[in-house]
């Protein structure tokens, strides 16, 4: 239990890294209405150019945004393959995804994976978030506005009122109107194939920079890291969806509770580690059974208990 | 104000399922023009539309709007020129939205749309006015989803939507079929309102016979993709039902069309 409690503030550090990808998933999947899986590999090119760049001595927000734009790249390819080309949404996330796997090591020198050198002090002072600052702020070496928590909090909250900006202009509103209806979106004079690859754009810098915001905390890329990502991004969402749906109905709550939503998955993923013995290989699996069952409730709900209400209602007449 | 000339659109070519839906339909309306168009079941009634809408290319002929040659812009570019009003209510209105959003987003149909705010205070007490014009008791739900209303609600909605920006052309496919009759009865009531008030040149596909003779001025009829009937002015207004199926079979040569057109 202790350990576990220990483990919390890191866990939740992660949770909120996790979260801004989940953003990103949240505009494709409930707003787009894309699976995309481009995410899977643009999470790790997030990482590996922040890495490098960073190594060579970019300056840290430089190295952040080239991460977002890289990004929006690899969401740009996949909307072009999709709208451009006519390539089914899930497939050419897929395709760009496979791509990735091997642009991703050549950004990493064709190296598995690269690390920040945080031993050597000054580049340690120069970094957002480091899994070093939880440790240092919990014993009074640093000050507290440091911990990544707060960071990261606040860095989220930053991404959540741009997004809520965006999503309520006039360009925002066309892409929204793409995902609910695009017949009605292209009866508007909206270019629905703009507003697709305009979403994918957005979706993957933010899973990026998420990811270049994770291999800044952990100081290492990992041309792994990104493996299932996108079912933890639904994880966040659905959870998001089920503990704060009834609560939260303005547009910048539901982005919060999808970030909250990640902090509760890697809260709970940390539980499991902690308090059972089991082997870390299985938790890929319990995710993705977690989120198959939550994502089966719906459907399931709508299939057997609306029957059934119907069959009362029936005897009732 | 729409000239379509010869246009031919196959679906499925060189498939057993080939079907040629259009087969050289041409086709002049003035300004002001209220066209009933009838036919039954694929003789290329909304094929016309979704052909004139730009929902996809056709095979030969051009279309122009207002003088403007249309036939090769795509569905998004030609909606500067469009209104519409689809068959399905769910097709007109983005659901998990507004009712003012959906308004906001038509109001800026044919408008480059960048960053600035989508709904501005000077539209909320235009759409207020508006909807309450309407009768329909939604003036006071503006923050509504439209996936919460009626369908002949969104009907009249999507009517709304289609003519708010001042269109060239209106379409209207079948927009009433979906309907109870008396929701159906006010929505075309509606929709004779709104295309007298703005002047609107019209295009209204129905199954309804009766109703392709009240409303409008020029009623046409459409069988195996070709227009075979095209009355307008005061023969129009002096048709019957018994005299337009009778005129369908002349020209059609062949009187099973009766029952077809009928039970259609």
């Amino acid at each position: 239990m202790l350990n576990f409690i220990g483990a919390l503030p890191g866990a939740v550090s992660q949770g909120l890294i996790w979260g801004i990808m989940a953003i990103g998933v949240y505009i494709t999947y409930k707003i787009l209405d894309i699976a995309d899986l481009t995410v899977d590999g643009s999470f790790c090119t997030g990482g590996a150019v922040f890495v490098v760049l960073f190594g060579s001595g970019a300056n840290i927000w430089l190295a952040l945004l080239a991460a977002l734009a890289a990004g929006m790249l690899a969401g740009l390819i996949t909307g072009l393959l999709h709208t451009a080309c006519g390539i089914p949404a899930i497939l050419a996330g897929i395709l760009t995804q496979l791509g990735l796997w091997s642009v991703n090591l050549a950004i990493m020198g064709m190296k598995a994976n690269v690390a920040i050198n945080v031993t050597n002090q000054s580049n340690l002072e120069k970094l957002m978030v480091s899994l070093r600052f939880v440790q240092d702020v919990a014993a009074g070496r640093r000050p507290f506005y440091r911990h990544p928590i707060l960071v990261v909090g606040v860095f989220s909250l930053a991404i959540i009122a741009v997004l809520y900006w965006f999503f309520g202009t006039e360009l925002g509103s066309a892409l929204r109107a793409t995902g609910a209806n695009p017949n009605m979106a292209r009866a508007q004079g909206i270019d629905t194939n703009v507003g697709k690859v305009l979403g994918l754009m957005i979706s993957n810098g933010l899973v990026a920079l998420s990811g270049a915001l994770l291999s800044q905390y952990q100081s290492f890329a990992d041309s792994s890291m990104g493996k299932g990502a996108i079912v933890i991004g639904l994880a966040a969402v659905i959870i998001g969806q089920v503990v704060f749906g009834k609560l939260f109905h303005n547009f910048a709550l539901k982005l919060t509770a999808v970030s909250l939503g990640a902090v509760i998955y890697y809260a709970v993923i940390q539980a499991v580690v902690s308090l059972s013995d089991i082997n870390t290989n299985y938790l890929k699996l319990i995710s993705a059974v977690i989120v198959a069952v939550f994502l089966a409730i719906p459907y399931w709900k709508g299939r057997y208990f609306s029957k059934a209400a119907k069959k009362g209602g029936a005897v009732h007449a | 104000m729409l000239e379509l000339k010869e246009i031919w659109k196959t679906f499925n070519a060189g498939t057993v399922n080939e079907k040629q839906a259009l087969r050289g339909v041409s086709l002049t309306l003035n300004d002001g023009d209220f066209c009933t168009v009838i036919g039954g079941n694929g003789a290329g009634k909304s094929t016309m539309l979704n052909a004139v809408a730009g929902t996809w290319a056709v095979d030969s002929g051009s279309i122009s709007i207002g003088g403007t040659d249309v036939t090769h812009l795509p569905e998004h570019k030609r909606a500067a020129y469009i209104g519409r009003v689809f068959q399905d209510p769910m097709m007109g209105t983005a659901p998990s939205m507004q009712i003012i959003e959906n308004l906001a987003l038509a109001a800026r149909r044919g408008q480059r749309r960048g960053l600035r705010w989508s709904i501005t205070k000077a539209e909320k007490s235009q759409y207020q006015k508006m909807l309450q014009n309407l009768d329909l008791g939604l003036e006071d739900r503006l923050s509504s989803k439209v996936g919460l209303l009626s369908g002949g609600q969104r009907q009249a909605l999507t009517l709304l939507m289609a003519s708010l920006k001042k269109p060239k052309l209106l379409l209207l496919d079948e927009h009433t079929a979906a309907l109870d009759p008396k929701t159906a009865a006010k929505v075309l009531e509606l929709s004779d309102r709104i295309v007298a008030e703005s002047h609107l040149t019209t295009m209204m596909v129905t199954h309804n016979m009766k109703d392709a003779i009240q409303h409008g001025n020029r009623l046409i009829m459409m069988y195996d993709g070709k227009i075979v009937i095209d009355v307008s002015g005061e023969e129009k207004k002096k048709l019957t039902v018994p005299q337009l199926l009778e005129l369908f079979s002349k020209v059609s040569g062949s009187d099973e069309a009766d029952d077809k057109l009928l039970l259609s």
